[in-house]
Formats: C-alpha cells, structure tokens, sequence
C-alpha cells in the first residue's frame, strides 16, 4: 500500500507544467491527489513523476465573467465550489453537485479539474458541465484548446486530453433559473450508481445529463426532446432508452435504467420548480417596479 | 536526491528530506514520531489519517510530505491541551465514544473541523460529517452522542 518511487516537481505555473510533461511521457499530473494517489498507492497506477499544481495560484481562481457566468480554475478545490458566494449565485447546480463528492476531507483537497482530467464516468462534475452546456480549456506545448463539455469526455477514464496537455480551467456560460441535481449512492460519499443533472429555462431550454449510465457522462437528448411535448415522466422513460449502464457488483443495467428513469423525473420536477418560482419572482419584481 | 521540506506541524517548524513516496502519513509517525494520527487503508476510504492542513481536513494518506512545504499541519497531538483533554476529548470518553480508539483521532480531528464551522450541528449533520470516518468497533451512536455533547459543553463555554 505504498507507492512505487517517483520523481517530485513543483510547477510554479502553467508553463512549467507543460514542459515537465513534455520531457517526461510517464509523468503525471497531481492536483487534489484523491484519484490518482489512491490508485499509486495500490500500484495501479506507476508515474514516474509527479508534476504538482498545487503552488500554482492562478489556476484556483474563482471569477465572474461579464456574459453573467463564470471561469473557474483547474485547482477549484470541491469545498470552494459548494461554498463560494459567487458559484453558489451565478451556478448552484455546481455548488448542489460538488457537495455530493465524497466526503469533505475530500472536498478540500480534490480539485474541478481533476475530477474532469480523470473522467469517472459516475462523477458528478463532467456531467454538470454537459447541463451548463460547458466550455473546458486545455493548455499545452502548442498552445491552448478550448472544448465543448460534450466533446471532451470520449470513453471510460478518457478524455480529449493529451499527454502533454493539462486542463487549465472551464468557463460556465449564465446558467438557466431552473435546475436540478439527483443522485442515488449506496453510503453517503460514494460514487453514485446513477445520477442525473438538468437545467431548465424560460425559453423551452432543457438540458439534461446522467452520469454513471454510460462509459462517460452523457446528454439524455431523447428525455430533451420528450419535455417539449410530455411530461417528467415522459422525459424519464425516454432517458431509460438512452442510456447503456453496465453491470457491476453495484448493481445491474436493468437497475440502473429505471433509476435513470426515476432520477430524470424527479431533477425535471425540481427544475421545473426552481423555474416557476425564479419567474413568480421576475414577475412580482416587475409589478413592484411599476407600482 | 530528497529536497529539504519546511512546514509546521502543531505549531513548530519542522524539517526534513522526505522521499517523494513518503506521505504525509508516514513523516507524521515515522519521521516525526506523532504516532497519534492512525493508518488504516492508506487509500482514503477509512479516514483515520485525518489531519489538518492549513485548518481544513485532509486524508494523510494521499498526501506527500514533500507537497507540504510551508504549510500548517495540526494532528490529533496539536489538538490536546498540555494538560487534561480538550472538550471533544472529555465528551469522547464520557459518552463511550471510543471502544479500540483506532478511529478516535480521525473522528476528533474531522469533528473540530465541523464544530469550528457549525457550533449547534443537528445529529443528522453530525453523522454526515463522520461518514468518511470508519468506526470498525461499531461506536458510531455513541460517537454521534460525543459529538453532540462536545458541542453543547462548547456552546456553555468549555475551553
């Protein structure tokens, strides 16, 4: 339960980084470490190097952007999202989700983008990131690449991401008033079986996400389309269809079809809340002002 | 060649040349000799490893001494007073809260972290606050029962 031997570099910014993996093929990234060092300390996993993030304070930047979203930086620790004042107005759903990331021992040390470089597909942040409709920017040797959410996440533990590239940071675009976050886990912290993320807005918006269904996380385009027409538990039935769970010790498909199902139906349901009450709002304020 | 690492631990400044490999963990107890803060599963699952870092809780057991350069780590020894216990510890062993104690620094550790944001936790909240922390004797009802007591002996004025 030790780690194989490793070579120990602290970057002191992005550049440096880049370099040091350039120079390096087996080296690794370490940001919160609560992913990767686990897996080194079962030797799952055997860099030969570590190149450490931690020092570098550009990247924990938290920064509302003018459009009305936000920026935030690769080393966002889990607790700043669910307690910064900024993300908690600007995108609560992020701030719902990340509570639910292991246990806050965790939280304080794992990181946005590491939960994105690692690409779980049962994390909770890759697929609030396809719901907010997501931009994740990469940095390396040729410079940076920007990636819609929906693109970035390509297979089981897989990203776009090369091996000389780091994930710098993602832009949120101004969320919509209704959303929704539902997930079932065994024990408090775990990964979840299954879990669904949405959003809701004004103009017949949606877009919903389920994670832990697929070997990533993936957009329940079909549970879209069926609100525009039916209810919450048309969308459910329709997200049963498209998603492809796999069994496991957790347990089985068919188990997790119906809970996409279910947790669909209920995120809309909550969206559909959050909407109706942001807009009872909108409209009290106006009739105030011309009062 | 291992770099010379300078950081506080409980209030004074360390140093040492940790290998890359050696975690946070282990400088604690070996290099160190506070062998308060306790190993279970060395891959953060069990949680008795807690310790604070720069005031926050983190797992030593995924983290490498050698990252920890100028930062404040307190561990269970940083949290007991010179002299007695301190409230937590007192409410620990006048609710039962600890049969083998191999989980006990973890659980105070994470528990100081939650009454130092929270002085009046439900119990609800107190049992989500210890679920990363793994009681293998089963105490968890009379953790909880600690945990509740610590803060209402706090809230009257206990130091």
């Amino acid at each position: 339960m030790k780690p194989a031997a490793f070579s120990y570099e602290r970057a002191r910014n992005v550049d440096e980084a880049i370099s040091a993996l350039a120079r390096d093929p087996d080296a690794k990234i370490l940001a919160g470490g609560q992913s990767l060092v686990p897996m080194m300390n079962m030797r799952l996993a055997r860099p030969s190097r570590l190149v450490d993030l931690n020092g570098i304070r550009e990247l924990a930047a938290i920064a509302a952007a003018a459009d009305g979203g936000l920026t935030l930086g690769a080393m966002v620790r889990h607790t700043e999202l669910t307690t910064s004042s900024l993300v908690r107005e600007r995108a609560p759903l992020i701030a719902a989700a990340a509570a639910h990331i292991g246990h806050r021992a965790i939280r304080n040390r794992g990181t946005l983008g590491g939960s994105i470089a690692h690409a779980d597909p049962a994390a909770e942040l890759p697929a609030v990131l396809l719901a907010l409709d997501a931009t994740i920017v990469v940095a390396g040797p040729a410079g940076r690449r920007r990636f819609a959410a929906g693109a970035f996440f390509v297979g089981l533990l897989t990203t776009e991401l090369a091996q000389d590239e780091i994930v710098v940071g993602v832009e949120i675009p101004p969320s919509p008033p209704g959303w929704g976050f539902a997930e079932l886990t065994r024990r408090a912290g775990d990964f979840a079986i299954a879990g669904v993320a949405g959003v809701l807005g004004h103009d017949g918006l949606a877009r919903l996400a389920g994670f832990g269904v697929d070997d990533r996380p993936i957009r329940l385009r079909g549970a879209e389309a069926a609100l525009a027409s039916g209810d919450a538990r048309a969308a459910g039935a329709a997200a049963a269809g498209e998603a492809h769970p796999a069994d496991d010790v957790h347990a089985s498909a068919e188990y997790r079809r119906h809970l996409v199902s279910v947790l669909t139906e209920a995120v809309v349901n909550d969206a559909r809340e959050r909407l109706a009450h942001a807009h009872g709002g909108a409209r009290a304020a106006s009739e105030a002002a011309a009062r | 060649m291992s770099e010379t690492v300078r950081l506080t631990v409980n209030g004074l400044a360390v140093e040492g040349s940790p290998a890359p490999r050696r975690s946070l963990a282990d400088f604690l107890r070996e290099d160190l000799r506070l062998t308060g803060t306790h190993v279970g599963c060395e891959h953060g699952v069990c949680g008795a490893c807690t310790v604070l870092v720069d005031g926050r809780t983190a797992r030593s057991c995924l983290l490498f001494a050698v990252q920890l350069a100028g930062a404040h780590v307190t561990t269970i020894e940083g949290l007991t007073p010179a002299e007695g216990l301190s409230p937590l510890q007192a409410a620990f062993r006048d609710c039962h809260g600890l049969q083998c104690g191999f989980c006990t620094p973890g659980m105070i550790v994470t528990a100081h972290e939650l009454l130092a944001e929270n002085p009046a936790p439900t119990s609800e909240v107190i049992r989500d606050a210890i679920s990363g922390n793994l009681c293998m004797c089963t105490g968890y009802v009379n953790i909880v029962r600690a945990i509740d007591e610590a803060a209402r002996r706090l809230r009257d004025g206990a130091r």
